[in-house]
Order: C-alpha cells, then structure tokens, then sequence
C-alpha cells in the first residue's frame, strides 16, 4: 500500500516537471496533459528504483531509528499509506520518506519513548534541512551550465565523475538484503581509570 | 500564501480515523485467529478468550471490514 501510495504523489511530481518543459519548449499545447510515454516512463523508474532498493535507508529505518517489530511495523506502513493517499486525493504533493520516517517514529515512540535513538533523528533532520538549499544550489549551477558552451560541458563531466566517485565509496561498505538486519555493533565503551 | 488549513484538516482526521480503524481491525482479527489454536506455544495452560467458531468469525469479519475500509478509500481515489 505504501508503494501504491508511493506512486499516486511522486510519480506525478516527475510527469508534471516533463510536461512543464514540453510545453515551454513548444512540443505540447499549454492546457494538455502529460503523454502517455511520460506516465509510462515515470512509473517505470519508481518501480526501477522501488524495486533496487535504497538497502541503507532500510537499515537506517529499520534498525538504526530503533528496534521496530511487527506491531509497530505494520502501524506505520498503514498510517503512512492512508496519509499519503489522502493527501495525493486533495491534491497535496508531499514526501514519502517524511511520511514514513514520521509514522515510524511515533510508532516506535507508542510502544517506548526512550527506545527512539534521537540522535540519528537529528542527523536525518538536519539531512532534510539541507536538502532544500543544496538541490536549489545544484539546480542554479545546472541551469547556468546549460546555457554555457564547452566550459560548461568539462564541468559537467567532471561533476559525473565526482559522482561517480561518491558511488564507488560507498561500495565499499554495500548494504544489501543479506545484511541490513544485522544489528551494529556496540560503540567501545573507554575504561575508567 | 494561502494554506489550505481545511483540506490539511481533512488529511489528519481521516487518516488518523483509518489508521486507527484498519490497525484496531487486524489486532482484532488476529485476536480470533489465535483463538484457533489450542494451546499457544510457550502458555500450555493458556485458555483462549474465545472459542474456535467465535474467533474464527471475528477474524472474517474483521479482515473483511478491513479490506472493505481499504478498498472503498481505493475507490474514492481512483473514481
């Protein structure tokens, strides 16, 4: 349900910024709705990326916020589906890992407050604060290149390879189905003296 | 800027009301399921609160009100 849900308020975020330049671009006429391709192909990629995974923000939801069981599993894949569903039927676009991370976090905090471990909460906060000035930074940086020649083109290979960079770091460490519900180890506690 | 505290409104009391509701449900149902085994493991002496054909019942018609919750919201959107 939380897929499905999924689907019906981020799949349409995508169709309507493809639509949007189409139609500044001439292609569609300003009161048409997306094409048919375009539903297809943003449906496809969130069933792609759906379906690949995302292994650590599993862990991270599943083990490092707390120790989730069952009960408290299934309570906020059902709040989070009903949240987002309704809000996707009034027209509201809002982010399914916000929604989910909320519902997990008053379910977990249901069962035992002093189970949350609030640190990692502050560290998933403060990574949704930045997240808004440093995608409107990368898109202003991405606009300015678009409009620069071959200047523009080095910078943009040379920020893929950045990237790429990052990805194979994290490779080093793969979280994957086979262990993303190991528990992690304790941190070393120093001796007194 | 104008924020649609009503619909905002809406979007809290009714996914709390179904959340609540197909989360108590499946309790419920699982509640009337367990009441067909005889001796639960780990509790040899437990007495389930309710007899086989009782629970068995409750389970139905919980998990059925629960997917008809979930189906007609389903409905609402997709019509």
């Amino acid at each position: 349900m939380v897929a499905l849900a999924h689907g019906t308020n981020d799949a349409q975020k995508t169709m309507g910024v493809i639509t949007l330049t189409l139609i500044t671009a001439g292609v569609l006429a300003p009161d048409s709705g997306p094409p048919l391709w375009v539903t297809l192909s943003a449906g496809s990629a969130i069933a792609l990326g759906t379906y690949l995974g995302g292994w650590r923000i599993i862990r991270t939801l599943g083990n490092r916020v707390s120790e989730i069981q069952t009960p408290q599993g299934f309570a906020a894949e059902t709040t989070s589906a009903a949240v987002i569903l309704t809000s996707s039927h009034l027209g509201f676009a809002l982010s399914t890992t916000h929604v989910t991370t909320g519902a997990i976090f008053g379910a977990v905090a249901g069962r035992r407050l002093a189970s949350v471990r609030w640190g990692v909460a502050g560290q998933m906060v403060l990574g949704w604060l930045l997240t808004l000035p440093a995608a409107a930074v990368v898109g202003g940086v991405a606009a300015w290149l678009s409009n620069t020649g071959t200047a523009g083109t080095i910078v943009a290979v040379v920020a893929v390879g950045i990237g790429a960079g990052i990805y194979a770091a994290s490779r080093r460490r793969p979280v994957t189905a086979d262990n993303v519900n190991d528990t992690p180890a304790p941190l070393p506690v120093p001796a007194r003296v | 800027m104008s924020i649609a505290w009503g619909s905002l409104l809406v979007v809290a009391v009714v996914s709390l009301g179904v959340g609540v509701a197909v989360v108590a449900l499946v309790a419920f149902a699982l509640v009337g399921l367990s009441a067909r085994v005889a001796s639960p493991v780990g509790r040899p002496h437990h007495r389930p609160p309710l007899g086989r054909g009782a629970g068995t019942t409750v389970a139905g018609l919980c998990l059925t009100a629960a997917v008809l919750t979930v189906g007609y919201g389903l409905y609402l959107i997709l019509a």
